[in-house]
């Protein structure tokens, strides 16, 4: 399959999305909403996105973005999965029974965001301890030892 | 809301002895979900024994510990705990400007600092479109490349020092130390940088400096074979890494491996060549892939690759001289970079493997945030399944193998 075939099938696929997609430029972006995002995870890995390059959140207040790099050597093109959750139920499938490499992203997210991905098999913090109190990468975690630096020019 | 939790502490005064006490409650990490975090615990099975590794390790680039649970002296299981090194890079860089980031990426991979900090460049020049001047994308090539090196000296030198050849330091450092008097005399720094910047570089090449880079790479492939008869000729390390942590490039693949852990294993795929940025369509190299997977191929590459660089940088110098000296950078650039609204990634092909940035911005002069796609840490992860079956001797060659610089895998 060259990236011509894959992006009329993947129009074929997801109808509303064409438009936001140019995987010629290695960074098509593939929205999708929650329900359907391990479908079209599996989906694409069937299409030959057989790497798992990133796997990452962004907290943009009311909701959660996640986002997934995906990279097929054959096709050689990147294509970028993103799905939004809602910050009070921040719950999504684990892409582990996909692609290995999700196992410890997938455990930095949870451990970054408080995302749970329900189904990995070992879903505990990673970088921080064990103890450790909140989401530190989430824009509302305080903490009293971080000091804003004023504006500079 | 703050980081750690006050675990109460019973004071010799009451009569216990110093440090928790039984009937003070562990802290328990309460969050939004009501989720205790499970113990990371590796309970021994039958008469295995569970045996601590760490939290430092002279044979790593930083600080791991690793939970390895022995039968007799066979690894049956092997779990690494990161994070001693964590600096909450990704979050400080919420707090800094577009300019003031870049070094903070210098502190990612202290042994290739050069990578990271073109990585995060070509991230934000594509998030605010900056057009790099071809002279400097040239002069990035050649540091990055002479980083390439310094950092696979880095790997090999303990590669050899891991199983008992411990004079090969001397050697694989000595060119590392060549490379790092050249950065010196470039930027004045010998392990952060801060060279690479968004839209060039900070400084020209100085006098003299690109024929002192040529006396280097003249003389490095000399080296190279040197070092390539010391090690890969001693019986003794082919005997102890050969077929010591195979990785199947099946599992390379599934897993995210990259750089020379990936093409130890077979898989044919560098960024440098399968997803070309930079100059490099131009340049003229070939990409040194193993066959078997275990820590002598790994090496191997490692090795290989070093003489590829030379090539790279020999191109690049003669491709340097048609260009004007003085075009550094971009022309034009504000001092207050604020992108539009979006999102970037990019990623280049670093000593480790593929280094990504991604940059979210709102606007404003500080990123929104910023992701790094760490090599290292997405090597690491492979340890639990290449080394079991091994002695624990072993367990220490095959760390030393994925070449984990611990700065990039906590960050």
């Amino acid at each position: 399959m060259d990236i011509k075939e894959l992006r009329e099938h993947l129009c074929a696929t997801y109808p509303d999305l064409c438009p936001l997609f140019s995987i010629e430029f290695g960074d098509g972006v593939l929205s999708v909403d929650r329900s359907r995002f391990h479908d079209a995870a599996a989906d694409l890995k069937s299409l030959g996105f057989d790497r798992l390059g990133m796997v990452t959140a962004v907290d943009f207040g009311d909701e959660l973005e996640m986002v997934y790099r995906l990279q097929s050597r054959e096709m050689r093109a990147g294509i970028f999965v993103k799905t939004r959750l809602p910050r009070e139920e921040a719950v999504i499938e684990t892409v582990v029974d996909l692609w290995d490499a999700a196992d410890w992203q997938e455990r930095e997210v949870y451990d970054m965001f408080g995302i749970v991905f329900t189904g990995h098999p070992d879903l505990r913090r990673i970088l921080l301890t064990d103890d450790w109190v909140g989401w530190p990468l989430r824009k509302d975690y305080d903490d009293p030892t971080i000091i804003r630096r004023p504006d500079y020019l | 809301m703050i980081g750690h939790d006050e675990t109460p502490m019973a004071s010799p005064a009451d009569g216990a002895a110093c440090g928790p006490t039984a009937d003070v409650a562990a802290p328990v990490m309460t969050d939004e979900m009501g989720d205790p975090a499970p113990a990371p615990e590796i309970v021994a099975e039958d008469d295995r024994l569970v045996v601590n590794i760490g939290p430092s390790h002279p044979s790593t680039h930083g600080v791991c510990r690793v939970l390895v649970e022995l039968d007799g002296e066979i690894v049956t299981k092997a779990e690494p705990i990161i994070g001693h090194l964590h600096r909450g890079i990704e979050k400080m860089a919420e707090n800094r400007t577009y300019l003031q980031v870049v070094p903070l990426t210098d502190r990612l991979d202290y042994v290739g600092s050069m990578y990271a900090n073109w990585a995060y460049c070509r991230a934000v020049e594509r998030l605010a479109g900056i057009r790099v001047p071809e002279r400097a994308e040239y002069i990035r090539v050649i540091v990055c490349e002479l980083q390439r090196i310094a950092s696979h000296m880095m790997a090999i030198g303990p590669a050899g020092a891991d199983t008992g050849a411990t004079s090969l330091f001397m050697y694989t450092f000595w060119q590392r130390e060549l490379i790092l008097d050249l950065f010196e005399s470039l930027c004045g720094a010998r392990l952060t940088y801060n060279y690479v910047r968004p839209g060039g570089v900070a400084f020209d090449l100085p006098d003299g400096w690109a024929e002192q880079c040529r006396t280097f790479i003249d003389q490095h492939p000399s080296a190279i074979l040197e070092i390539d008869r010391f090690l890969f000729g001693n019986v003794i390390f082919r005997v102890r890494t050969k077929g010591l942590g195979v990785l199947s490039p099946e599992d390379a693949v599934s897993w995210g491996a990259s750089g020379p852990v990936a093409r130890g294993s077979g898989v044919d795929w560098d960024l440098r060549r399968d997803d070309p940025y930079s100059v490099y369509p131009r340049l003229d190299f070939s990409v040194p892939v193993g066959e078997r997977g275990d820590c002598y191929d790994r090496a191997r590459v490692r090795l290989w690759e070093c003489v590829e660089s030379c090539r790279i940088i020999a191109q690049a110098l003669d491709a340097l001289e048609e260009f004007e000296p003085g075009v550094i950078k971009a022309e034009g650039l504000p001092r207050l970079l604020a992108p539009r609204p979006g999102d970037a990634y990019d990623h280049i092909e670093s000593a480790r493997g593929s280094l990504g940035v991604y940059l979210v911005s709102d606007g404003t002069v500080r990123p929104y945030r910023m992701k790094v796609r760490s090599p290292a840490f997405v090597n690491l992860a492979l340890l639990p399944l290449v080394s079991v079956g091994h002695t624990l001797a072993d367990l220490v060659v095959i760390l030393g193998s994925l070449d984990p610089v611990f700065g990039e895998v906590d960050r």
